[in-house]
């Protein structure tokens, strides 16, 4: 009795798998962690019009989805930095969202704009009281990400390169970032434009503030690129899948779940 | 195995059984033996795996960059080939001692109070509540560090609140039931007769403790601190959330630190090539640090042991 149901069980799940299998081509994204929650919606809205595509989307950053493109671990590989590495080169690119980097202080902070060249010098550790800033008479508590983040690396970058004072708290994600401002009123953070919420103040750079609007127009200047790699020609399953997220309607969702569209 | 043989000879005489039968007791013997050698074995085996593997892709880091450049420089900048963890190794030191100086005499207080000065009944109560706060997951307790402990040192202290002071304080709470349980096993192992003697020329029911008992069991007392500091040393999540986690040599209590563990936690998600290896590197050192620590908690226990008998 006993066999014949473990019997029965064996080969229904045989079934069961060769039957998933077999019937939906497997297209895998991997890479930016920011993207990421990005990228899932767009794929499940995908798959609801292409059933016979199943799109899988993973993390572990920027630096991973080139290399998971490069070694065909992941058909499609998702990248957010500015300066792309020498590696990325070869692979096939396209542009399909911008993020803007916003510059993000406590709600309670009386500063409201900054220069560049102020954040350089406060993320540098040139400036270190809110006083110089028209703040209050406060030491600055500078929180920024880990080594190797693309978000870090391209901010950095988009600020012409400065060096990160070594009081900056580190966090590990957009999200503790924010919870470590929201938290601590003399704290400057920076994070992904489509996680702003009203928890936290965005400051304005150059008088310009980091929005959808600002950034299209080209005058918000902190801005990332995020793209999508493949190595060589896409298969008509992934192309199909990068095809639908340049598309109008994916530029849309795009859009509303606050990123910036490509065009 | 001889009782396993043995046990089993006498539940089924084996003069009685045919040879078949006797064939697959003997069988059985022999298999639950080797099934049970192999399942002790595996817990060793995946030690010696995990030890092998960290030594292999980590070696050859602290080699090519060299020892000095490792373990002794101060810039970590691992986009810039910078690799140096001196800051690191300090700050673990620093929040390890600040933890102990918080948790073991909390610790130990509290198990003298538990065996000395309380009833049976009621240590028989708090002392399972104790070893409940080693349940509480770690992330737990770096939520209250990042909720209250931070604000509270931020807005009475100063600094960014995130601080060794503060990780130093979630340590020390977090180790406190290792302290406690072992504390309070090797009091109560201290023979009463040294006890009732001390009382018995005279000595105040303190004077008893601290001169005697203490005496007594201070090894296994040593051995319960180091494994505590083998816990904070090791502790990751808890410090993660409250340590802030700057690269650089703490100047006082109040400055964000980032300790050995905190590093690999932090930048294994995007590590690649030379950067993961120095994470793997890190590892090493940390490994390192807690087989000694370790080794000294199994030194002093084994001297407890010795003195007992």
């Amino acid at each position: 009795m006993t066999h014949k149901s473990l019997y029965i069980f064996l080969c229904s799940m045989v079934l069961l798998m060769s039957g998933c299998g077999k019937q939906r081509t497997a297209v895998t994204a991997a890479g930016s962690t920011a993207f990421q929650p990005f990228a899932e919606s767009l794929a499940e809205k995908f798959m609801e019009t292409h059933p016979e595509i199943a799109v899988t989307i993973q993390g572990g950053g920027s630096a991973l989805g080139i290399q998971a493109a490069l070694s065909g671990a992941a058909q499609i590989g998702m990248a957010d930095i500015v300066d792309l590495p020498p590696e990325a080169k070869v692979l096939k690119s396209v542009v399909v969202a911008r993020d803007g980097i916003a510059v993000v202080v406590n709600n309670a902070n009386p500063v409201k704009d900054l220069t560049e060249a102020q954040i350089r010098d406060v993320f540098s550790g040139k400036i270190r009281n809110w006083k110089e800033l028209g703040g209050v008479d406060h030491a600055i508590t500078v929180v920024s990400r880990e080594a190797g983040s693309g978000t870090r690396s391209s901010f950095e970058q988009l600020l012409k390169g400065f060096v990160l004072t070594k009081d900056a708290i580190i966090q590990d994600s957009n999200g503790t970032i924010r919870e470590t401002v929201v938290m601590d009123q003399n704290s400057i953070g920076y994070l992904s434009h489509g996680l702003l919420n009203d928890k936290l103040k965005a400051l304005t750079v150059n008088g310009v503030a980091c929005t959808t609007e600002e950034v299209l127009a080209g005058r918000y200047t902190i801005v990332r690129p995020v793209y999508l790699f493949t190595k060589g020609d896409a298969s008509p399953a992934c192309q199909a899948f990068i095809d639908y997220v340049c598309s109008a309607e994916g530029q849309k969702m795009i859009h509303d779940s606050g990123l910036i569209p490509a065009k | 195995m001889q009782n396993l043989s043995n046990t089993s000879d006498q539940a089924s005489h084996p003069a009685n059984l045919s040879a078949g039968k006797r064939f697959t007791t003997w069988c059985s013997d022999h298999l639950a033996r080797y099934v049970f050698l192999t399942v002790a074995f595996s817990a060793t085996l995946s030690l010696l795996l995990i030890a092998l593997f960290i030594l292999k892709e980590g070696v050859p880091f602290i080699i090519k960059v060299g020892f000095k450049d490792f373990l002794l420089a101060s810039e970590w900048s691992p986009m810039n080939g910078k690799f140096g963890i001196y800051p690191m190794i300090i700050s673990s030191l620093w929040v390890t001692l600040g933890a102990m100086l918080i948790g073991a005499p909390l610790g130990v207080a509290g198990a003298i109070f538990l065996t000395q000065f309380v009833p049976r009944s009621v240590m028989r109560v708090i002392k399972p509540m104790i070893e409940l706060l080693a349940g509480i997951p770690s992330v737990l307790y770096g939520f209250i560090g990042v909720m209250i402990l931070a604000p509270f040192i931020r807005s009475h202290f100063g600094g960014p609140g995130l601080s060794l002071l503060a990780a130093s304080i979630i340590l020390g709470i977090m180790v406190l039931p290792t302290v406690i349980s072992i504390s309070i096993d090797t009091i109560n192992a201290v023979p009463r007769s040294y006890l009732e003697g001390a009382l018995a020329l005279g000595a105040t029911r303190w004077q008893s403790v601290h001169m005697v008992i203490l005496k007594a069991a201070h090894s296994g007392i040593i051995a319960s601190v180091i494994l505590a500091m083998g816990r904070a040393v090791g502790e990751t999540m808890a410090v993660i959330m409250v340590a802030g986690n700057s690269v650089k040599i703490p100047g006082s209590s109040l400055d964000s630190v980032r300790t050995l563990t905190a590093n690999i936690a932090l930048e294994m998600g995007y590590a690649t090539g030379l950067h993961r290896q120095a994470l793997f590197a890190t590892g090493v050192v940390l490994f390192v640090v807690v087989m000694i620590l370790n080794s000294l908690a199994m030194a002093a226990m084994k001297k407890k042991s010795r003195g007992a008998a």
